[in-house]
């Protein structure tokens, strides 16, 4: 069994404030982390490269990561916490990377689908002139050889599609919970961790981050990551009355989106769209609020596990994705079931 | 200066897509466009035109009906074009096609590539950095907003986490989301220009290409198969009579979300 080498970023942010926006409860990683890792074990060992400063200091990575990334059978833990990292675009880590890989040789590489994660595995790709799969959402051994067979969404989810590598060391960018996370029956020991010595390339600093401004309401989770997502259209009505779909998120532990109409009419900020031009989610709830289901919105969304829809209009399409819907005032239902749901506490 | 935008055709995402039996995106039957995030791309290099004086040259690889879209293109702006169209790239992964736009792109030798962030048929993301790196540049990736300042070009990046501001040096591959602007539509003079604006169509032969480098023969994947899905459910749908909150609530709870 070779390795497969899982990698998590935790710069941008996340590692400054000592918080993962979606922590896990297992590892303390962004929960993507346990996804990846989970899909990993199924392939190979699992060796962890953990990208930026982690909230333990310098070189350190806290005990509390180490024994959870043992329950996934984590056998090595990688860190790389130069601040290049934080201070160019994702290059540095693109090169830390390249040369770990050139020295272990894992038997494939995992990585999250998110905006970073693709654009790592797109240097990578070519650096390595390996073959790069991304929306991966299952990744088995190839019962007919050695390599891997990848389960991939494709074109808004409408297709799926599996895929092999053929040239290189497989490059994977996952989708953010696609994958069950499992922990092992029994962990295996904790690893050990190795600091990576970061040598710069000369692509590394051609782009500075001069400035990051976290958005607002940050205490939420990602968008990319959440669990949950309470989305709100063009129904909802305005700007103040937004107000509900955060209560309802908030109430869920969830992120917020919003569809294009919405942000177009300047309800809520263009960072939470959700939808062809916008994100794509795939949580296990969605609730959508006063949301038409355009196909321009649904391909963001529609592959999310459960589908919950409140929207005044019966023919409203939306209502044909969903597992359960309410066909009402959204200014009505919603309060109402936020009531409900905190009586029941 | 020179900008260079690249122009996607792919199958309009508004109607039925499909895989055909080479495995690959089916584009002879399908009702092509420009891809959308590729307006704001171009609408982008027309604002820097407009401000400071600038050639924009379209550049797009793709079948020979690809050529219908960047005349399409054209209509809104830019004033030449190059089509890249060759039946060796059909089957191309993005190793291969990251190395045809790297050579356009080369061939050009621009100050500034504006793309979009996203195609709606691969929706893979990576184009940006893999041509940046195939040919030695600056990738600023995401751009809610571009700013050009001497030979520095100034972007504020659209992460997940909120935004964060980059600083390059041209040249450089610029990747925008549909934040950045609004694209103009066609005026009835640009409709009438872009007939005349030339555009040049290249082989792999032209570009220095191995055509066993690309396409099917060269890919570095593999489709196996795929299976279209049923995006419909028949959930249970349920019309608000006073209970609605509390049949929502209900359902949540019986589903574990509470």
């Amino acid at each position: 069994m070779g390795e497969v080498l899982v990698v998590v970023d935790l710069t941008g942010g996340q590692a400054q404030t000592g918080q993962s926006l979606a922590g896990s409860p297992v590892t303390g990683l962004p929960k993507v982390a346990d996804q990846l890792l989970t899909l990993a074990a199924g392939l190979g060992e699992p060796v962890l490269a953990l990208l930026g400063r982690c909230c333990g200091g310098p070189g350190a990575v806290p005990a509390a990561i180490l024994e959870a990334a043992a329950r996934f059978g984590t056998t090595r833990v990688y860190l790389a916490d130069a601040p290049e990292l934080d201070e160019y675009l994702v290059v540095p880590k693109a090169s830390v990377l390249t040369d770990l890989i050139r020295r272990i040789e894992p038997v494939a590489v995992l990585l999250p689908a998110t905006q970073e994660g693709r654009e790592i595995a797109g240097r990578l790709a070519v650096r390595l002139d390996s073959g790069l799969l991304t929306d991966v959402v299952d990744v088995q051994r190839d019962p007919a050889g050695d390599g891997f067979v990848a389960t991939q969404l494709v074109l808004a989810g409408s297709t799926t599609v599996r895929s092999t590598v053929t040239r290189g060391v497989p490059l994977l960018a996952v989708t953010p919970n696609a994958v069950e996370p499992r922990p092992l029956a029994e962990p295996v020991a904790v690893a050990p961790v190795e600091l990576l010595e970061y040598r710069q390339t000369p692509a590394d600093s051609m782009v500075r981050v001069t400035g990051r401004t976290p958005s607002v309401g940050g205490s939420r989770p990602d968008l990319a990551e959440a669990a949950v997502v309470v989305t709100g259209g063009r129904g909802v009505g305005g700007s103040e009355p937004f107000a509900v779909v955060e209560q309802l998120a908030d109430l869920l532990g969830g992120a917020v989106g919003a569809t294009r109409a919405a942000a177009d009419a300047g309800h809520y900020p263009h960072e939470y769209q959700i939808g062809q031009t916008g994100k794509t989610v795939a949580p296990q709830l969605y609730v959508a609020l006063g949301v038409s289901g355009a196909i321009q919105h649904r391909a963001g969304m529609q592959t999310s596990k459960v589908i919950v829809a409140v929207n005044k209009d019966p023919e409203a399409p939306i209502f044909s994705l969903a597992d359960f819907g309410v066909v009402g005032d959204l200014h009505t239902v919603v309060p109402a079931a936020i009531e409900a749901i905190r009586g029941r506490a | 200066m020179k900008i260079v935008v690249l122009v996607k055709q792919v199958p309009d995402s508004g109607l039925e897509r499909r895989l055909g039996v080479d495995q690959t995106i089916d584009r002879d039957t399908a009702d092509n466009v420009v891809n959308e995030m590729d307006e704001y791309a171009l609408e982008e290099a027309l604002r820097i035109q407009e401000g400071s004086g600038a050639e924009v040259v379209l550049v797009t690889v793709g079948p020979a009906g690809a050529l219908a879209t960047v005349r399409k293109a054209l209509q809104l702006g830019g004033d030449r074009a190059v089509h890249v169209v060759d039946d060796a790239i059909a089957g191309s992964c993005v190793l291969g096609t990251s190395a045809v736009l790297a050579a356009a792109i080369a061939s050009e030798r621009p100050d500034l590539v504006i793309c979009g962030a996203i195609s709606t048929d691969g929706g893979v993301q990576v184009m940006p950095h893999m041509i940046a790196e195939r040919l030695g540049v600056a990738a600023v990736t995401g751009a809610r907003k571009i700013e050009i300042r001497d030979r520095e070009v100034l972007v504020e990046r659209q992460t997940e986490q909120g935004s964060e501001h980059l600083a390059a040096e041209l040249p450089a591959v610029v990747s925008v989301w549909d934040t950045i602007n609004t694209p103009r539509y066609p005026s009835f003079k640009g409709i009438m220009a872009a007939k005349k604006k030339p555009v040049v169509t290249l082989t792999l032969a032209d570009l220095g290409i191995d055509p066993a480098t690309v396409g099917f023969t060269g890919a570095s994947t593999r489709v196996v198969d795929h299976e279209r899905r049923s995006s419909s459910r028949s959930g249970t749908i349920i019309v608000d009579d006073g209970q609605g909150g509390q049949r929502l609530a209900d359902y949540l709870a019986a589903n574990k979300f509470v």
